[in-house]
């Protein structure tokens, strides 16, 4: 192709994202686009695969028949996002095979919080609220990003999530609304998953290195910061009607600026969970390795059984 | 709905006895779902490819729904203040009647995929047959489980199929599980005295007439799947009485955690 003809090119597909119209498979793009969305949509969907783990942790203990059948329902939703995300990525001419190895050999990252450990029944409540609050935070924007698999996707995984963020909520109300003991178990899982939920909206703005393309892409439409502070606004009210308090001294409502002021943010734990140094970046992953590993001879047999079937009806049809 | 096979006097509940023994079997029917669900609860995120991954989460969600379902019964027959969740999570183990077949763990896929077919092909036939008892609640619970049941036959058999007659590799796991999972069949089909008086007033169906073509079936499928049938000079027995296998004390003992440790407390 000519210099003048990808020009040409480039013009015509930066015209249908400024003009929201969506980008299709089979359209051409430019590289660097394909590439950013191989890596922002596999990166999501591995965050479901592995964000399976932590909650999955609990499914067996659940403390009710109807928390246990909810959990597992959730969970099961999280596979199913893992599932549509993988094949909308593999309509950028990638495998699910190569991304799963992506996973397996770390090249591929996933979200961070999914490496802190689930240590009580109320973590379950404090992700479904925080985790998945914080997520949808994230991805409700994505319904209208520029790659049309993608959007179509997220409009599907925000409906779920906001009914996980829901059911999340609602663990922690009954546990409020409980002994002592459980209140306790609220406050304690708070305590843990605040601050992590707070970086899973990503690094600030100044450390941001994708920031200014994926705009231009409508991957994002806000910046980093914004969603924090749109985070930590929606969710101060809802401690309250919990009765549980936000485990940051300088948190507090500032007049002004109609937002809450909060503390400084740890980002070397940040850093450090990110290069794979978080409580279980090894054991979540050896997790995935070993169910892949494990798994291998049961994908082999099915392949052989569909390549004997095959087969056996092509034999059929010659004989007759 | 089918009809009953025969109607039931109306007065046969006010009979203690005969209450008591419905709930002794409904409970020999439900614990066998609500075991079965959280070994399967155990795989969950850690199968061999998203698509089994979430077939096994939902069959044992579908389990744990007729469990919710028959323990509500069982709650609402006892009449004083038990839940569904007094049934499953507060009793000894020796108070629940699970057969050892669902007590088995989670070897290997292949393992996972007998255990279940094995536990499918009887758990169908039961369900048919069940839509024509005489009491009307389990009429209906068994005319809302035999569409998930055939469904997780299919997907069982299928798998068993895949196994049987995939890789050498595949054959000769598949092959040891059924071997080693097999002396545990003929426990389905047992009867406490329970169940031999629901049996007697028409609620339940007598398994033990099915249990022939319950072996035909299974047979037939195994060998469609290039399997041997093991020969073995015993079954195993005893979870229907309460005597389990050594690894129901650890699967009651993860299940009951949380309502052991803060008891009374509404989740």
């Amino acid at each position: 192709m000519s210099e003048a003809e990808i020009k040409s090119l480039e013009a015509q597909f930066d015209a249908k994202i400024a003009n929201d119209q969506k980008i299709e498979p089979k359209d051409w793009m430019p590289e660097k686009y394909r590439k950013t969305h191989i890596r922002q949509i596999s990166q999501h969907a591995h965050s479901e695969i592995v964000g399976m783990l932590p909650e999955g942790n609990w499914i067996t203990r659940a403390p009710s028949l109807r928390r246990k059948a909810a959990l597992l329902a959730k969970v099961q939703d999280e596979a199913g996002h893992g599932l549509y995300l993988y094949s909308a990525c593999e309509t950028l001419g990638i495998t699910r095979e190569e991304l799963y190895d992506q996973l397996h050999s770390g090249a591929a990252k996933y979200s961070s919080i999914f490496n802190y450990p689930t240590l009580t029944w109320a973590d379950m409540g404090a992700i479904g609220w925080l985790v998945d609050g914080a997520a949808i935070i994230n991805q409700v924007p994505l319904c209208s990003t520029s790659y049309g698999p993608y959007a179509r996707a997220m409009v599907r995984v925000c409906k779920e999530e906001s009914f996980h963020q829901r059911q999340g909520y609602e663990i922690m109300l009954s546990l409020c609304n409980g002994t002592d003991e459980q209140k306790e178990m609220a406050q304690d899982a708070l305590n843990r998953w605040w601050w992590p939920s707070l970086m899973m909206l990503g690094p600030e703005d100044k450390d941001s290195v994708h920031t200014e393309q994926s705009m231009k892409w409508k991957l994002k439409r806000k910046t980093n910061d914004e969603l924090r502070q749109q985070f930590i606004d929606q969710t101060v009210p809802q401690a309250d009607i919990l009765g549980l308090t936000i485990p940051d001294p300088d948190l507090k409502w500032n007049d002004e600026k109609g937002t809450y002021d909060f503390g400084a943010i740890n980002w070397d734990e940040f850093w450090q969970v990110v290069k794979g140094h978080g409580p279980l970046n090894k054991k979540r992953l050896d997790d995935r390795r070993n169910a892949w590993n494990e798994g291998k001879w049961v994908r082999d047999a099915a392949m052989a059984y569909a390549e004997k079937q095959a087969q056996r009806k092509t034999e059929a049809a010659t004989a007759v | 709905m089918m009809k009953p096979i025969k109607e039931l006097n109306p007065q046969f509940l006010e009979s203690k006895e005969n209450k008591e023994h419905l709930i002794s079997y409904l409970l020999g029917v439900a614990d066998n779902y609500l075991i079965l669900a959280q070994r399967l609860g155990e795989l969950c995120g850690h199968g061999p490819n998203l698509e089994p991954d979430i077939a096994i989460t939902n069959i044992s969600l579908d389990l744990l729904g007729q469990v919710r379902s028959f323990y509500q019964y069982v709650a609402q027959l006892k009449g004083d203040k038990s839940t569904e969740d007094d049934i499953a999570f507060l009793r000894k183990e020796r108070e629940y009647r699970s057969v050892l077949l669902v007590q088995q763990p989670n070897t290997d896929f292949g393992y996972v995929i007998v255990r279940q077919f094995f536990f499918d092909v009887y758990n169908k036939m039961f369900l048919n047959a069940l839509q024509q008892s005489a009491d009307e609640t389990l009429r209906a619970l068994a005319f809302k489980g035999i569409k998930e049941a055939s469904y997780h036959e299919r997907f069982s058999g299928d798998w068993l199929k895949r196994l049987g007659d995939g890789t050498v590799e595949s054959k000769q796991r598949v092959q040891q599980a059924v071997n080693d999972l097999w002396v545990f069949t003929d426990e389905l089909f047992h009867s406490s005295k329970a169940d031999d008086a629901m049996i007697t007033a028409g609620v339940a169906p007598d398994m033990l007439q099915l249990r022939e073509y319950y072996y035909e079936k299974v047979e037939n499928l195994l060998t469609e799947a290039t399997l041997e049938i093991p020969e073995v000079p015993y079954f195993q027995k005893g979870g229907k009485e309460g005597l389990h296998s050594e690894y129901m004390g650890y699967i009651l003992s993860e299940m009951q955690y949380m309502q052991r440790a803060y008891p009374n407390s509404r989740w």
